[in-house]
């Protein structure tokens, strides 16, 4: 085997691979061979290294130098500077958006978008090549099952799992541990394990990360799962809008195969455990445990009342434990480092560390991993760096469709499953949409409404009709055709929906709504009373106006107007005729003298 | 994979190779001068040859690395040894041949050879 005396990680997350990193690595290839280094360095295609607004990244050690946003071209001035001959390429170096920090005066971990973070799911994603199962080794792979299969019987397995504290992180929050002692429990010739990597959350990328850049850490959690309820047999449903993620799943899985960590009497014990792949084609609803299972089953993805829950009557007609990705990322440690090591982190309720997706009005877009409690001021000034060009903060939907928004008012609550609960918003999988001062807060109601009525599966009256009649209430206040009464509609029908619905899609598809219009009221009522809107978002409400006295009647507006909807006389004041006008904000861009304004 | 053990020699093996990203790797630094002056004065079969004597010697918490001019460019090829816990020592006017002794006898044996060193350079 070479010694490499440095390594080249290249990020090959979904995000960064958009932005070319495949074609990153095959030119570090090609430039180490051609200055003969490449028996001396190591490219390394990587997971998600978390800092998407970065991308595409590189980070080279041994040391550590991160850099950020690297072209096809910086790739030879990398090779020849830095690989040959070991100096930074300073201006490729990653810069803090929040402190201005250069990474190169500090190691890597101490620029503010890593130093609150706790990586503990995603510990290996950016660190390891995610298609070589001897890496995934190297970094305590597989041992917690040789020592839940060696050492541990199912039931302590289970115990140090609910010892562990961990709670579901699809959304719901129950209890892994008990989940998987009903499975035990359940007494039948054959269970299943599960896995739910249907994340269809808009914003939400999490799973996808972990299955592109840990995906071995998934199988051997599942496998751990299979040996506590006593399943032979699991399923991985994955959307098929993750290629990348099902490509490097089907590629660990047969790696764990070759190497007997799949299959027949694992680690010598009498143990045998399959997994198999199974794609959704990407129906919101098939993230519902029910309907997963139905579409697994290649039926339609329908939900079905429960009781019987999954752990007794699931897949097949077989007792199943169905978890989400970023739960099993986390088994593998809690059986190694021990229930007591993974429960220190976090708050009372809530153990452990979450991972989050940053999305939306942020200057460090990308992945972060908190423990439990972090307050959201933290996430987003210290790690998200913040709302970028200087505007206001205003709220910041977490949960997806299902879940609400949180306003500058909640900042400093703690974040955990039952706190965002009491605050009118859940956890969801984690996906975190921040807005500032542009955005609208009805037009957010009307947005998700938008998708959750796109994805009801149509099963059940309540969401299939309700959902489609408050979108109608929406569409007509952004529209500027808001009537009175329509916000007391609005919550009849949100609240007859909620306890209604047959699945957790329909029940929660009102939250958004209901949660913009506890904190957002004036919002609403600004649109439908006044025809306004406060954010100056909804084209129908809008109006462009020129300021008589900043306006030096230099015609340049005029001239621009595609509606020829401006006049006036040069160097006098112009005026727009609000019937021509086409609301594009064209003159605006035009106007050296910020006469021109949305009212 | 039929037991731990064979698990654990995967480990140890591939570990050797990926130390470097793993954190708080405290283990002994060979940083090599390679600026223009270090490459043209011949540090790369320098480098090589350390590269290779680590590897011979399955010595997986060693770093290889490089930095560049010192300023002290008559003395080039110069590498810098930092064990850990200790000064560091900058060995001077090196070529590859010179390599084995100061691995074997610094790196493993923690004993400094003091005349490839720019102590002994300068008087």
């Amino acid at each position: 085997m070479d010694l490499y005396r440095a390594h080249v990680l290249v990020c090959g997350g979904t995000g960064c691979t958009s932005s070319g990193s495949t074609q990153l690595i095959e030119r570090f290839e090609q430039q180490l061979q051609e200055k003969g280094l490449d028996h001396e360095v190591k490219v390394v295609r990587t997971g998600c290294f978390g800092l998407c607004e970065a991308g595409p990244v590189v980070i080279v050690y041994p040391e550590g130098t991160f850099y950020s946003r690297v072209n096809v071209e910086d790739v030879d001035e990398i090779v020849s500077e830095h690989l040959l001959k070991g100096r930074k390429v300073q201006h490729l170096v990653y810069v803090d958006h929040a402190t201005h920090e250069s990474s190169m005066e500090k190691s890597l971990d101490e620029v503010g978008f890593y130093k609150q973070q706790q990586r503990v799911a995603l510990r290996n994603c950016g660190v390891i090549d995610p298609e070589n199962i001897d890496e995934y080794i190297a970094f305590d792979g597989y041992q917690a099952l040789a020592k839940a299969l060696t050492e541990m019987t199912p039931e302590q397995v289970i115990q140090e799992v609910i010892d562990s504290g961990l709670r579901g992180r699809g959304g719901g929050g129950f209890p892994t541990g008990r989940k998987w002692l009903f499975g035990y429990n359940s007494k039948a010739d054959q269970k299943y394990i599960a896995c739910n990597a249907d994340e269809g959350d808009p914003g939400a990328f999490m799973d996808r990360s972990l299955l592109e850049g840990d995906p071995h850490a998934i199988i051997e959690a599942m496998a751990i799962g299979g040996y506590a309820i006593g399943a032979s047999e699991g399923y991985i449903y994955v959307r098929a809008e993750y290629p990348i993620a099902v490509r490097r799943l089907q590629v660990a899985i047969d790696q764990a195969h070759e190497y007997g960590l799949l299959g027949k009497n694992i680690f010598g014990t009498d143990f045998n455990f399959e997994l198999h792949i199974r794609l959704g084609a990407g129906a919101f609803v098939c993230g519902e445990e029910t309907a997963l299972m139905n579409s697994i089953e290649g039926m339609r993805g329908e939900p079905r009342p429960r009781p019987p829950f999954p752990a007794v009557k699931g897949l097949f007609g077989k007792p199943t434990v169905l978890n989400n990705v970023e739960t099993y990322a986390n088994i593998p440690q809690i059986i190694l480092k021990g229930a007591k090591w993974y429960a220190s982190m976090g708050t009372e309720r809530s153990k452990g560390t979450k991972v989050f997706a940053l999305g939306g009005k942020i200057n460090n877009t990308g992945l972060v991993e908190i423990p439990m409690g972090t307050p959201l001021r933290t996430i987003i000034y210290d790690i998200g760096g913040g709302i970028p060009n200087g505007k206001k903060f205003k709220a910041v939907q977490t949960g997806g469709p299902s879940g609400g928004c949180i306003p500058a008012e909640h900042l400093d609550v703690p974040i955990e499953y039952d706190t965002l609960i009491e605050i009118g918003s859940m956890m969801g999988s984690g996906g975190m949409i921040v807005m500032d001062e542009d955005n609208c807060m009805v037009d957010i109601a009307r947005f998700f409404l938008d998708f959750t009525v796109d994805e009801s599966c149509g099963k059940c009256t309540p969401c299939r009709i309700g959902t489609r009649r408050m979108l109608e209430i929406l569409e007509r206040i952004v529209d500027g055709k808001g009537e009175e009464g329509d916000i007391e509609k609005l919550e009849t029908l949100a609240n007859n929906i909620k306890s209604t619905a047959l699945c957790g899609l329909g029940q929660t598809a009102p939250n958004p709504v209901l949660s913009t219009l506890k904190y957002f009221r004036h919002e609403y009522e600004a649109h439908i009373k006044e025809k306004r809107c406060p954010a100056h978002h909804c084209q129908s409400l809008l109006s462009y106006v020129i300021d008589a006295d900043k306006c030096k009647g230099c015609t340049a507006c005029a001239r621009v107007c595609p509606g020829s909807a401006i006049s006036g006389a040069v160097k006098t004041a112009h005026t727009i005729d609000t019937s021509k006008c086409l609301k594009c904000g064209a003159c605006i861009e035009k106007c050296r003298f910020g006469a021109i304004s949305k009212k | 994979m039929k037991s731990l053990a064979e698990l654990q020699a995967i480990r140890a093996k591939t570990l050797e190779n990926i130390a470097m990203r793993k954190e708080g790797n405290d283990g002994a630094r060979i940083v090599v001068g390679m600026a223009t002056c270090g490459i043209a004065a011949g540090a790369r079969p320098v480098m090589l040859a350390f590269m290779e004597e680590v590897a011979k010697r399955k010595l997986d918490h060693v770093t290889v690395a490089q930095t560049g001019c010192a300023g002290m460019c008559r003395y080039e090829p110069m590498v810098d040894v930092i064990l850990p816990g200790q000064e560091k020592v900058t060995y001077v006017n090196l070529k590859p041949e010179m390599v084995g002794r100061i691995v074997a006898e610094h790196i493993v044996n923690g004993r400094v050879v003091e005349e490839y060193t720019i102590g002994a350079a300068q008087k």
